[in-house]
This record gives structure tokens, C-alpha cells and sequence, in this order.
């Protein structure tokens, strides 16, 4: 089990300055993220897109304020446990938490901070019927090991870059690799839309425009696959795996069962200090919500502050907190 | 004023009337009118969670550039009729038209 003193649930820009705060006041952090790199929405959302609110910056693109955050916590030496959910949540008799992921990693803390921004991104899924009973059993919503799908009949479902590139690919890999798009031209990038049109010429894939996946069928396993076309016939298709990629939606996720005070996907907080309605949980960022809430990056960072003060007493119920300017001490690392 | 109508998730109709000259987009609108929509990206059509669809006066509407036709192109429910919300500015283009939010409502 991992042992810390906060557990901050997300690693987005909000998440990783809260451990240059707690740092400061001698407290470690660990940070969970559903995504598998760091850097949330600026990373996975818009990494190129300049921002122009962030104090000393003019203009900073989002994953180079990213790459700063991770180099001004540096010293601090987070844990990280990248690509695992957090589902679990369960307080201890002594008041600390122990947070579980859905991939069983365990982290003991004396305070839980969320920190998730929209939630997890999850995959957006299409409506087929079916879809969910075939979830591990033939249907994926993203490739994590493409040697699992050696020849094997794949039926990807997307029009955009991901679906692209993962025909292209696995074009060398699988026995059969059809896919299907809702319309008949691609507006992914035009040398990936270009491969795909070629390999469908050279009868290496099968592409079935103008479709939409309706239903999938199996025996305890994915076994074929509907497909009806917009001129409403329908075709049906034996495969083996189904993988649409229509892209990622944020989701609040287990988060919203663990008895916090929630509205429209937010949790209420108290300004003195942004914890929320249960003991030694806080939620810092957009994730949070109380009169006069701006979504920004530059108030999630004064949350962040605000939050490590408070969050002392709990990791460090017989030290009396005393603040002081960094240009005082500089940056004491542990 | 400008007037338009807008369907939620359950078909309920609510007609908006927007003084003329504001300079906010569809998905602005819906945010201050209490609409349940997380618009994640904040108006850069780039997260597709304001995806609307346009019920009555598609052809009025200016053309979707680039960026918004990539993004609807990755929704698995998009169709001719869908734009992004953050894209529609709000002006006499509007009048008369109907929305149907078709994002996914937040939990």
C-alpha cells in the first residue's frame, strides 16, 4: 500500500500546484489520474492552445504550463498512479482514508483532496444494443495491446483520428479489420484518411461508409456485429472485437457516491478553506462549486493554497502552523 | 430582441429572447439559462460537450468551419443537422430557430 499524506485525486494543473503548496508545509502528496499522463484537460483537451490568465505569463501554452507545474513540484517527489480510476473510498477508525483504483492500488492518507477538474474522461460510447453486455468480452473503447487482436476480425466504428490511425494499423496485424464511419469522408488528418481509402482499394480493409453500428450479438463472447446503413438496410458481420473510438467525455464517477454535497456535477465547498461537507475531504478546481465560482486555472491555484493550510492540522495535528512568503525560506524540500 | 427556441432532454420547449448585439454564443446562453450542459473546453470545439441539433433554421446559420466539423465528426450521434453550440454566435441568424440539446446531461 501506498502511504501518504494527501491523496489528490487528479493531476491536472490545479492538482500538481497543491503539491507545491502542500510541499511547503512539509506535506507529501500522491496523485491519482484516470488519464495516463499528467496535466488533465491542458493535455489531453487542448495542449497547443495558449493561455493568457496565468500570472507572469503573458502567454504560456497549456502543456508547457504542464511541463513547469511538474518541474516547480519536482523537488517535492510525488507519487503518481497514472491510468487507474479511483473507486473506493474508506475511512479509517483514526479519521485517514485509504483510496482504492480500479486497478487495486491502495493509498493510505490523512486527507483526500479532489482535485478531478470535469471528472474522469471517459470513452464516449455510441448507442448499440448490446454494447455494454460485450464490455472485456469482445468490446474495447480503446487498444491497449494490439497483439491481442492478431488475427483476428476487428470492426472499428469513428470517423476521427484515432479511428484512422488504429485501421492503419492494425491493417498488419488482424486477419479482418472493417471500418465503420456514419458518413463517406473522413475530416481526420488527410494522410491518415488518404492510407485508409488506399487499403480499402487494395481490399486489405473493409470500409462500410455512410453506417452506423446498431446492435452486436455473441455466445458469452462478441460474435457479429449489425450494421445498418443510412438507406436502412442492414448488413451483419462476424467479428471478434468491436472497438469504436468516438472520443472521450468527462464523467463525475464513483466520486458522486461518496456522500459529498453535489450540484450539477460540482460539490459544494467552504471558501474558508474549500473542504467540503465530509471531514478531511476537499475539492479544489473546477470540480468544486460556491457563489461566485470561476472556472479558472489562477483560482483553482488559490484554492489549492488555502486548501494546504488547512489540510496542516490533520497531517500534522501537534505542529502549529506558522505562514511565511517563500522569498523567506526559499522552497525546503523534505 | 432576438428569439429562438430551445428543446431540452425531455422535449420541453422554452423560447429565449436575446437583446440584439450581445456578443455571447449559443453555448453562453444555454449556460445563463440554467441549461444542464459542461461546455468542458469553454467554447474552442474541442470537447463537443455543447453538441446541439438544429431543428428549424440550419440554412440560415453561418457554415461550421474546420474545427467544429472535425469534432462532430468523432460524436456518435452526429448528423447533418448537428453543430456545436460554442460556435453559433448569437445574432439575427437565430431568429426563428430551434435547438435541441443532444450533449449528454452530467451526472
Amino acid at each position: 500500500m501506498i502511504t501518504t499524506d494527501i491523496c489528490i485525486i487528479g493531476a491536472g494543473p490545479v492538482g500538481l500546484f497543491a503539491v507545491f503548496e502542500a510541499g511547503l508545509l512539509k506535506m507529501r502528496c500522491h496523485l491519482i489520474d484516470a488519464l495516463p499522463q499528467v496535466g488533465g484537460q491542458l493535455s489531453e483537451i487542448y495542449p497547443q492552445k495558449p493561455i493568457y490568465d496565468i500570472p507572469g505569463y503573458p502567454s504560456i501554452n497549456a502543456q508547457d504550463l504542464v511541463d513547469n507545474l511538474m518541474e516547480q513540484i519536482a523537488s517535492f517527489n510525488p507519487g503518481f498512479t497514472l491510468g487507474e480510476r479511483v473507486e473506493g473510498l474508506d475511512r479509517q477508525t483514526d479519521g485517514s482514508y485509504i483510496v482504492t483504483t480500479n486497478e487495486g492500488t491502495t493509498v493510505h492518507c490523512q486527507v483526500v483532496v479532489i482535485a478531478g477538474g470535469l471528472g474522469c474522461f471517459e470513452p464516449r460510447k455510441p448507442e448499440i444494443v448490446n454494447l455494454e453486455r460485450f464490455e472485456g468480452k469482445g468490446v474495447a473503447y480503446m487498444v491497449k495491446n494490439p497483439e491481442q487482436l492478431r488475427d483476428r476480425r476487428v470492426v472499428l466504428a469513428g470517423g476521427g483520428d484515432s479511428a484512422l490511425d488504429w485501421t492503419v494499423f492494425l491493417a498488419d496485424v488482424a486477419n479482418e479489420v472493417t471500418l465503420v464511419h456514419r458518413s463517406d469522408t473522413f475530416r481526420g488528418a488527410p494522410d491518415s484518411a488518404e492510407k485508409v481509402f488506399n487499403l480499402a482499394r487494395q481490399g486489405r480493409i473493409n470500409l462500410v461508409l455512410q453506417s452506423t453500428i446498431t446492435s452486436i450479438n455473441g455466445n458469452g463472447h462478441l460474435q457479429e456485429v449489425s450494421i445498418t446503413a443510412k438507406d436502412k438496410t442492414v448488413m451483419t458481420l462476424a467479428a471478434d472485437h468491436l472497438i469504436p473510438l468516438f472520443g472521450l467525455t468527462p464523467k463525475l464517477g464513483p466520486i458522486a457516491d461518496w456522500g459529498l454535497t453535489i450540484d450539477k456535477s460540482a460539490i459544494h465547498v467552504d471558501t474558508t478553506d474549500y473542504s467540503t461537507n465530509v471531514e478531511r475531504i476537499y475539492a479544489i478546481g473546477d470540480i468544486n462549486t460556491y457563489p461566485g465560482k470561476l472556472k479558472l486555472i489562477l483560482c483553482g491555484f488559490h484554492e489549492a493554497a488555502l486548501m494546504c493550510q488547512s489540510a496542516f492540522r490533520y497531517v500534522h495535528p501537534d505542529q502549529k502552523l506558522s505562514f511565511k512568503y517563500t522569498t523567506v525560506n526559499g522552497v525546503p524540500t523534505f | 430582441m432576438i428569439q429562438f427556441t430551445i428543446e431540452d432532454r425531455n422535449g420541453e420547449r422554452q423560447p429565449i429572447e436575446i437583446p440584439e448585439g450581445i456578443n455571447l454564443s449559443l453555448m453562453e446562453v444555454l449556460k445563463a439559462s440554467e441549461y444542464n450542459i459542461l461546455a468542458t473546453c469553454g467554447g474552442m470545439a474541442l470537447c463537443a460537450t455543447c453538441h446541439v441539433q438544429v431543428l428549424n433554421g440550419l440554412e440560415t446559420l453561418p457554415e461550421p468551419q474546420d474545427t467544429e466539423l472535425d469534432m462532430l465528426d468523432t460524436l456518435p450521434d452526429a448528423d447533418s443537422d448537428s453543430r456545436l453550440a460554442c460556435q453559433i454566435r448569437v445574432d439575427d441568424t437565430l431568429e426563428g430557430a430551434i435547438f435541441r440539446i443532444k450533449s449528454e446531461e452530467p451526472v
